[in-house]
């Protein structure tokens, strides 16, 4: 009799998730499923509203990642307005958000991952958290929320608040960056590097302890997606598309982020609000692809910056072509964070952000705007159409976690079959399905635009579809 | 033009008999709640923010169009009046959909500074969530009902102060509504003449400049000041 396993509610994400687990006749995994059951609906009631109200409007979806919110919808409003932003304006965005990969990545890292590897996977969930690891490791802990403040503190310096800065506009940016703030960030510069070497150091050692969950941790063969430069260096704000397979080959590049519906196509499930992209061309599910860092390190030939470039050296020779084991999502992360510190750097010494020329000012120039950024979890899409008054008629977001649905389901399908026999769900296999859902540091609250806390709900489920076992935690 | 004498919480007032309260009260320092109100247009008593309490009388009274009367004892502070301003606050934000955090007027708005300083912390009443339409049909300005608290201040300077008479107020109760000539989108009517005085009137983000983004609504309303008050002071000729 085949089954279904439930885990509901998943901790530690970003969002409130259920997970199915279906057994087959014969007691083993036939396939798992990743379910998001609560639902917001900004891209409906935003419908009507002026287009330059959507910088304010759409940061709220989520408190986590605001600023990648903020630069897609302001880059839509460009490209309504049809605009040139001053170069100024692109820089002081950029900035923006190399800060929101640093407080995205290293919260991703120190709270809600390194628990788990570093605290050991079967440490009982009361202690298994960011407390736990402040118990443990006082200094590194401290690090790591430190070095978030340092991402936060970048978006503040800019925006004027850490959360949901109003700043990015249609047209450029509000204000540039003052004497203050630019002494403040270079400053915290050195501290920041050495925290991000500690946790590579980290990292390395659980490396060396996980060799099973690199295996098995989502490791399977997908297409990646990201924005990368016309060279192939690593992109976080500006470039094109590129898809590469499991192998390492480039099946599309420079890819016109505007035209992405006709290389993306969503499938819907009728088991959750949140929605399954796929690269068009090879259909569903072979057009799977992932998002994110794990993504933009495997399509980037090279980071564009020293320390982070040796390292993807290393990164790169972790896997036969493109590194596929989701658990090495962590060590991307790492690598970004080097990345964006290396560029806050270089842009530190740039005196065109303390520009005045920061905004561009049009009319409607086109009834149609696609605004694509990466965010810390992937590409996001804003795609707005508006009638002649600038009022929107529609709005359809793409963002990072959808795209990476359908390998999350993969990924805890993988790991239950390695755990799960017979009719009920075993406790370490909760722990490590939790984590591999981690890995991807899904951001439900963007991808369904839906509120909630962060439970998780694991079920198993029969193949006649009767409930077998249910776990419930949060 | 005879004088009254009164007295303003315990305070004794002389002011002339057609003054108002609000004005005798303005005059020596007494700040009443006010949202309707704009110096240099008439007043309509609409927002009931400036109720005030007279001895002998029953019901509250609007200040700002109740004339002050010899012997008048007024109370313009209890907590009856703080009771019912924070309730007619609450109401207008029920009414229609205020939502400041992505609002234009964030930061610069009456409804919101008055909203704080009266101590409104929540809204005890059932949020309506009506659909009210945005019009952006003008060339210059937006108007979003949704954020009109119907003060009619645009009304009244469109009419008193500019001459044009664009704005009209069209419908009743909870479904009025300001209209630009026989109801028809702003950007077609042919008697505005741009001149913006509604938009400096608005005390919400319910008449914006188009493109404005969150908080970037900003008003200057020395400028209606001048205007209303320039001939008079004998500012026109510098």
């Amino acid at each position: 009799m085949a089954q279904r396993i439930i885990i509901d509610p998943v901790t530690r994400i970003e969002g409130h998730a259920k997970i199915s687990i279906y057994l087959d006749d014969a007691g083993n995994v036939s396939d798992a499923e990743f379910h998001v059951v609560e639902f917001r609906g900004f891209e409906k009631f935003c419908e009507g509203r002026p287009y330059s109200e959507m910088p304010g409007i759409t940061p709220r979806i989520c408190g986590i990642c605001p600023v990648s919110h903020l630069l897609a919808s302001a880059k839509a409003g460009d490209a309504i307005m049809a605009v040139n932003i001053p170069p100024a304006a692109d820089k002081l965005r950029r900035l923006m958000n190399l800060g929101q990969f640093i407080q995205s990545h290293a919260l991703s890292f120190f709270h809600l991952s390194a628990p788990d590897f570093l605290l050991g996977w079967d440490t009982p969930p009361a202690q298994r958290n960011v407390f736990g690891l402040i118990a443990a490791n006082q200094d590194l802990a401290r690090a790591g929320i430190r070095l978030r403040q340092f991402g936060q503190e970048i978006i503040q310096i800019l925006g004027g608040q850490k959360i949901h800065p109003a700043w990015a506009v249609p047209g450029g940016v509000r204000s540039s960056l003052a004497d203050d703030g630019r002494a403040k960030i270079r400053s915290w510069l050195p501290e920041a590097h050495a925290t991000t070497r500690t946790a590579f150091e980290l990292f390395q050692k659980a490396l060396d302890t996980h060799k099973r969950e690199v295996q098995f941790f989502g490791n399977f063969p997908s297409l990646f997606m990201g924005l990368v430069e016309p060279d192939g260096t690593w992109e976080h704000h500006g470039g094109k598309l590129r898809f590469t397979d499991a192998s390492g080959c480039i099946i599309a590049d420079q890819l016109d982020p505007k035209r992405y519906a006709e290389y993306i196509a969503e499938s819907v499930q009728p088991t959750s609000y949140l929605k399954s992209p796929y690269y068009s061309p090879l259909g569903c599910p072979d057009g799977m692809y992932r998002v994110g860092p794990l993504a933009r390190l495997n399509v980037a030939e090279q980071m564009g910056t020293p320390k982070a470039d040796a390292e993807l050296k290393k990164f790169k020779k972790m896997g036969r072509g493109a590194v596929t084991s989701s658990f090495l999502y962590h060590y991307a992360r790492l690598i970004e964070i080097l990345a964006c510190l290396e560029r806050v750097e270089i842009l530190m010494d740039d005196p065109e952000l303390s520009s005045e020329d920061l905004r561009a000012d049009a009319g409607i120039n086109s009834l149609r705007g696609v605004g694509v950024s990466e965010a810390p979890r992937g590409t996001l899409f804003h795609d707005y159409t508006v009638d002649r008054d600038g009022l929107l008629r529609k709005v359809n977001l793409i963002v990072a976690t959808g795209q990476n649905n359908l390998a999350m389901n993969q990924t805890v399908a993988q790991i239950a079959r390695h755990y799960v026999r017979g009719r009920e769900i075993p406790e370490p296999m909760l722990n490590r399905v939790e984590h591999g859902i981690r890995c991807y540091d899904p951001c439900l609250s963007c991808s369904t635009h839906a509120v909630g806390q962060m439970p998780l709900e694991v079920s198993l489920i029969g193949p006649d579809g009767a409930l077998l076992h249910r776990i419930a935690r949060g | 033009m005879a004088a009254r004498t009164f007295t303003i919480d315990g305070k004794h007032v002389s002011a002339d008999e057609s003054a108002t309260i609000l004005e005798a009260a303005s005059e020596v320092g007494i700040t009443i709640p006010t949202l309707c109100h704009l110096d240099g247009v008439y007043d309509v008593g609409a927002c009931r923010l400036c109720l005030v309490e007279v001895t002998g009388v029953p019901k509250l009274l609007p200040a700002c169009t109740t004339r002050v009367a010899e012997g008048m004892d007024i109370n313009t502070d209890s907590e009856r009046l703080r009771k019912y301003r924070r309730m007619t606050l609450e109401l207008l934000f029920a009414e229609r959909n205020h939502v400041c955090a992505v609002c234009v007027a964030n930061s610069h708005c009456e409804l919101q500074t008055l909203a704080y300083t009266l101590g409104m912390d929540h809204v005890r009443y059932e949020y309506t969530f009506p659909r009210w339409p945005v019009d952006n049909t003008h060339s210059l300005f937006g108007m979003d009902h949704n954020r009109c608290i119907m003060c009619t201040r645009c009304v009244r300077v469109c009419w008193h102060i500019e001459g044009a008479g664009t704005k009209n107020v069209s419908g009743r109760g909870a479904r009025s509504q300001v209209i630009s000539d026989l109801n028809q989108p702003w950007g077609t009517s042919e008697t505005c003449t741009r001149c913006g005085k509604c938009v400096m009137s608005c005390p919400t983000g319910a008449l914006f400049a188009k493109g404005v983004t969150v908080s970037e609504m900003e008003r200057d309303r020395t400028k209606l000041e001048f205007i209303v008050t320039a001939r008079e002071k004998k500012q026109w000729i510098a």
